[in-house]
């Protein structure tokens, strides 16, 4: 099969994105944050787009799946980070190149750009080729990579680049500088100080030192004194820069264009694998989960809230990981339990992992069973129109008749604390409508609410946000499919300091 | 070039972490006493004298080598104090040498004041030779001998005289030679200093038909003042590696005798101390430590030496000998210097550790890895309960710490309950101590505690008392006898309430005139 891409196996597995606007519930979800987590600092290769279009089908899946395995074994990601670095160079150099007007300055440019590619598909093709890539994806690009890298074309650029800079490292100068001029000539070998000094005092060194260099701005640009220092350095070495000319003229379009897709297209792999290693340093989970489209059996060990563990983590702090799974008949998560205790956050961890699974991407968790859904439906409560109860309500009805109207069978619906400002009877009896409708749909979902009576319909599983068994008022942020037990109770006061017999000859360590 | 007068096989730290009791151990201790002692109101003693302090030795060969160092100093004072002052004159004097604390350096500036600095040090380096080709032969220490011996072998005249051509070079210059190459985007890049050439042989070879080579000369206008910036610019990268290494060569030189300064400190230190003990004359010695783990403790004539610092009398001495003990309990009479006896053990200990001499006639005991003190703390008495989670999270944190071999100092802990609590605390955390091998030395006026362990017969412990005469007069000795009822604190009340005490009695341990 011949090479597409490595976002997408067949073009017919391409999927557009919904434009620039941000789609309402990957906001809801606080996708908006993961995605702008996974890109920062990768703008150049504009991302944005491959992470608003979630996958059709479990093969497209299995692809990135693949490639994404693939990247991270060390080696294997080492090579095309190397790849990436090197033409992140040849585009930047390219770039300068394009812009400046004096003649040798944009011809230097020129050759470092093509040193930078060239370095860049020889040390690919190289280095993938030693691993042996597995995925479809690697395997089919390298073999286009290696017929690419072995053609005539490439093979005459390399062999000029090489020869043109080797010329010019040749080309050694001095600058001997009195008052207000300075004179340009061929380098004669005199020695430099600084290798003296530091022999002299050689046997005073100690370890660590102090930097003394002064910051002198390292501009790319070259000032008019550099410029003339260079023209002066290419009358003493003409041949070398006539060399240099005529090479430019021959390589003008050296880029290929299917090597600077994949230059683009692979960073959808890297971004969300930066931002993996990034969590599991700080102890959590990942894992490639097995997606369904038949099977709403689905389970997580160990999920967490993405953008919660992202914020967290910049503040040196961990999130708490929970388990979930429906099983038989089971389709909804109705979510009950004290305030700030963790209920928003496990729906919206639920709806990320679903939309993330369907990215191809892998998911919080140290293992997870997850559905291939249509479209996801979330309904958050809106902060705006709380003082107007009854067009909030209103409000409220309106956006979840339409939500109820496009959902099918295979959607994903995260509803947090619907109703919550009406009436407590109006919100039983709407709560218990709406819970119906999705009952009827069959379509997984998480229902967050504050009342109980909401948990015992069909098809529903209740599950309490937990609070510390010895102390009520604090959350442990557990949510479980039990109810709390726990009561307070006293500890002897060496205990809680660990400070008992047995606990000492614990903690002292023979 | 390393200075080694504290550690025979690397350089003193003054940067490291000291362990995590030192507040605890400069309180409980009183270590600042001691230190002001040494310290003569120099801060610079006072800090490496406490951190060598603090910094306990866990190795008898380390503990004997400065304990030979200190012993040379001791019959050389005159010359340890000289060198210390070549030292101390060098590193005051670089921060006189103007442009130390201006920000906006030049590498102009930068080379200038590095070479003033190396001049600077030649001239001590010089001294520092007279020095020790003077009175080297007087040192034993293997120290002292090995220091010497490295100054006289790296500042041979010969190596003086070159860095002063260097440094003369250096000074001087008609132009700036920079060598060049054409790095990325063909801008100029590894910029370097170079020594010109002979001026005598450039004539010779002209005169020989050798051409000038050829060259193209870019002259500024006037008024560009751009271009003038950007030359400068250009001569800065030229230089800034060279003054880079010459500032840092100045650092590394000022850094030998920074060294040479500290390790000397803590020596001086010891002399002033020594001094200030002979004054009172309070005896010294210098102490046996022992292997790690081989449960000795026996000395003669202990006195706490911050006590004696303080007062004018000298202070009242103890003896004991402690052979296979892991758990030392004091009681008995309310200030009656139990606390004080404590504080000596836990001073000489540490001053035996540091390799300093001791406050007694002599004194043996094994090295612990790491010494601990648990003391009340007097303020908060407000508030019972508050105090007792205060005393018990420090202890907590004590334990964080603790393995086999190191050393706990108790003094009245944990007795911010009622006793019986208090008791089976102090039990439990005692008993789970020995078993792990943790040495324990406690005060307590506990009576069940102490009298618990005492029932137990155990052979690794020793129950020592603060003696009081029938009379109800205190001696301040401590002394072995078992754990009485009750602490004499009725007498104490007596005194102070109702005035009837027998005779006026010191409020500290100190000796009857």
């Amino acid at each position: 099969m011949t090479f597409t891409s490595i976002l997408f196996e067949r073009p017919e597995d391409a999927v557009k994105g919904p434009g620039p606007a941000t789609p309402d519930f990957l906001v809801d979800l606080n996708l908006d944050q993961v995605v702008e987590a996974i890109i920062v600092g990768r703008e150049e290769y504009d991302l944005r787009p491959f992470f608003f279009a979630p996958l059709k089908n479990v093969d497209a899946i299995e692809y990135r799946h693949e490639v994404m395995q693939e990247l991270e074994v060390a080696g294997v990601r080492d090579a095309i980070q190397s790849f990436a670095r090197a033409m992140g160079r040849a585009r930047r150099f390219r770039g300068i190149s394009g812009k400046v007007v004096n003649k040798n300055v944009k011809n230097g440019w020129f050759l470092n750009a093509a040193e930078a590619y060239c370095e860049a598909v020889s040390g690919l093709a190289r280095d993938l080729d030693a691993l042996t890539p597995k995925s479809r994806g690697l395997s089919s690009f390298l073999e286009y990579l290696k017929k690419y890298a072995e053609s005539s074309e490439f093979s005459w650029l390399v062999a000029d680049t090489k020869k043109v800079r080797a010329d010019l490292s040749t080309a050694k100068y001095s600058l001997l500088i009195r008052g207000n001029q300075f004179s340009v000539r061929k380098y004669e070998g005199e020695p430099e100080y600084s290798a003296e000094v530091e022999k002299t005092f050689q046997k005073f060194k100690q370890g660590a030192v102090k930097d003394y260099r002064i910051e002198i701005p390292d501009y790319l640009d070259v000032n008019h004194l550099e410029e003339a220092a260079l023209d002066f350095v290419a009358r003493l070495y003409p041949e070398v820069f006539e060399g240099l000319d005529g090479y430019c003229a021959k390589h003008a379009g050296f880029l290929d264009g299917k090597v600077a897709t994949f230059d683009r297209e692979i960073q959808f792999y890297l971004a969300t694998l930066d931002l993996v290693a990034q969590l599991r340093e700080t102890g959590l989970q990942f894992c490639y989960p097995g997606v369904s489209d038949r099977s709403k059996e689905v389970s997580s060990r160990e999920g967490f809230d993405l953008a919660l563990a992202i914020k967290l983590m910049r503040e040196k702090s961990s999130v708490v990981t929970n388990d979930f799974f429906l099983k038989g008949e089971e389709r909804i998560f109705v979510v009950n339990g004290p305030n700030q205790g963790g209920k928003t956050t496990f729906a919206r961890a639920f709806g990320q992992m679903h939309y993330l699974a369907n990215l191809g991407c892998p998911v919080p968790g140290r293992e997870a069973q997850l559905f291939l859904f249509d479209r996801i439906f979330t309904h958050f409560d809106r902060e705006e129109d709380i003082s107007d109860l009854r067009s909030k309500l209103e409000d409220d009805l309106v956006r979840i008749h339409s939500i109820l109207d496009k959902c099918t069978p295979s959607s994903i619906v995260i509803i947090n604390e619907l109703f919550s400002s009406s009436a407590l009877p109006d919100a039983v009896f709407l709560g218990k409508k709406v819970l119906e409708r999705i009952i009827q749909l069959d379509c997984p979902c998480v229902y967050v609410t504050f009342l109980d009576e909401l948990s015992t319909l069909d098809k529903t599983v209740s599950v309490l946000s937990m609070v510390r068994p010895d102390n009520p008022e604090v959350c442990t942020f557990k949510i479980m499919r039990r109810p709390a037990d726990g009561l307070a109770y006293a500890q002897s006061i060496a205990n809680k300091y660990r400070l008992s017999y047995a606990n000492i000859k614990e903690r002292i360590r023979s | 070039m390393k200075v080694l007068l504290l550690h025979g096989d690397r350089s003193f730290d003054m940067g490291g972490e000291l362990p995590p009791n030192e507040q605890a151990l400069m309180q409980d201790v009183e270590l600042d006493v001691l230190l002001g002692a040494m310290a003569r109101e120099d801060k610079f003693l006072y800090q490496v004298a406490r951190r060598v302090l603090l910094s306990s030795l866990v190795d008898l060969d380390q503990i004997l080598y400065r304990q030979s160092t200190l012993k040379d100093s001791l019959k050389n004072p005159g010359v340890v104090r000289d060198i210390y002052r070549v030292a101390e004159e060098t590193t005051a004097g670089e921060k006189g040498i103007w442009g130390m604390y201006n920000p906006y350096k030049s590498t102009d500036q930068i080379l200038g004041r590095s070479v003033k600095v190396l001049q600077l040090c030649v001239g001590k380096l010089k001294e520092l030779r007279a020095i020790v080709d003077q009175h080297s032969g007087e040192f034993e220490s293997e120290g002292f001998r090995a220091l010497f011996a490295m100054l006289k072998e790296e500042l041979s005249d010969e190596y003086l005289a070159s860095v002063q051509s260097l440094l003369n070079g250096l000074e001087s210059s008609d132009g700036t030679l920079i060598r060049a190459e054409l790095g990325a985007g063909n801008k100029g890049t590894k910029y370097a200093l170079c020594r010109q050439p002979d001026k005598k042989q450039g004539r010779i070879a002209r005169v020989f038909g050798t051409n000038e080579p050829r060259q193209f000369t870019y002259s500024l206008d006037t008024n560009d003042n751009t271009g003038t910036e950007m030359l400068s610019q250009l001569r800065d990268r030229g230089i800034n590696n060279v003054s880079n290494t010459l500032a840092q060569s100045s650092d590394h030189v000022l850094g030998f005798f920074t060294s040479l300064r500290t390790e000397l400190a803590f020596y001086v230190a010891c002399l002033n101390l020594s001094d200030a003990l002979a004054r009172k004359g309070e005896p010294t010695c210098f102490p046996t430590p022992l292997e790690r783990g081989s449960r000795a403790l026996a000395f003669e004539g202990l006195y706490d030496a911050c006590l004696t610092l303080k007062l004018e009398q000298r202070v009242v001495p103890n003896d004991l000998s402690a052979e296979g003990k892991d758990l030392v309990v004091i009681t008995g009479a309310n200030r009656g210097g139990k606390s004080t006896f404590l504080r000596s053990v836990g001073l000489a200990l540490l001053m035996m550790q540091c390799g300093a001499f001791v406050p007694a006639k002599s004194f043996a005991s094994d090295m612990c890895t790491g010494l601990f003190t648990h003391f009340k703390r007097e303020e908060d008495i407000t508030m019972k309960s508050g105090k007792l989670d205060e005393e018990l999270k420090r202890m907590s944190d004590i334990v964080d710490h603790l393995s086999p071999g190191c050393a706990v100092l108790f003094n009245e802990s944990f007795a911010a309950t009622n006793e019986r609590e208090g008791s089976e605390i102090s039990r439990q955390i005692v008993g789970a101590l020995l078993e792990r091998r943790v040495k324990v030395f406690f005060v307590t006026h506990q009576y069940e505690f102490a009298r618990s362990l005492y029932e137990k017969e155990m052979a690794n412990a020793v129950f020592l008392r603060a003696e009081r005469k029938a009379g109800g007069e205190r001696t301040f000795k401590v002394s072995p006898g078992e754990p009485l009822e009750t602490s004499y604190g009725e007498d104490l009340y007596d005194r102070i309430f109702l005035g009837s005490a027998p005779s006026p009695e010191p409020a500290a341990p100190v000796t009857p005139r």
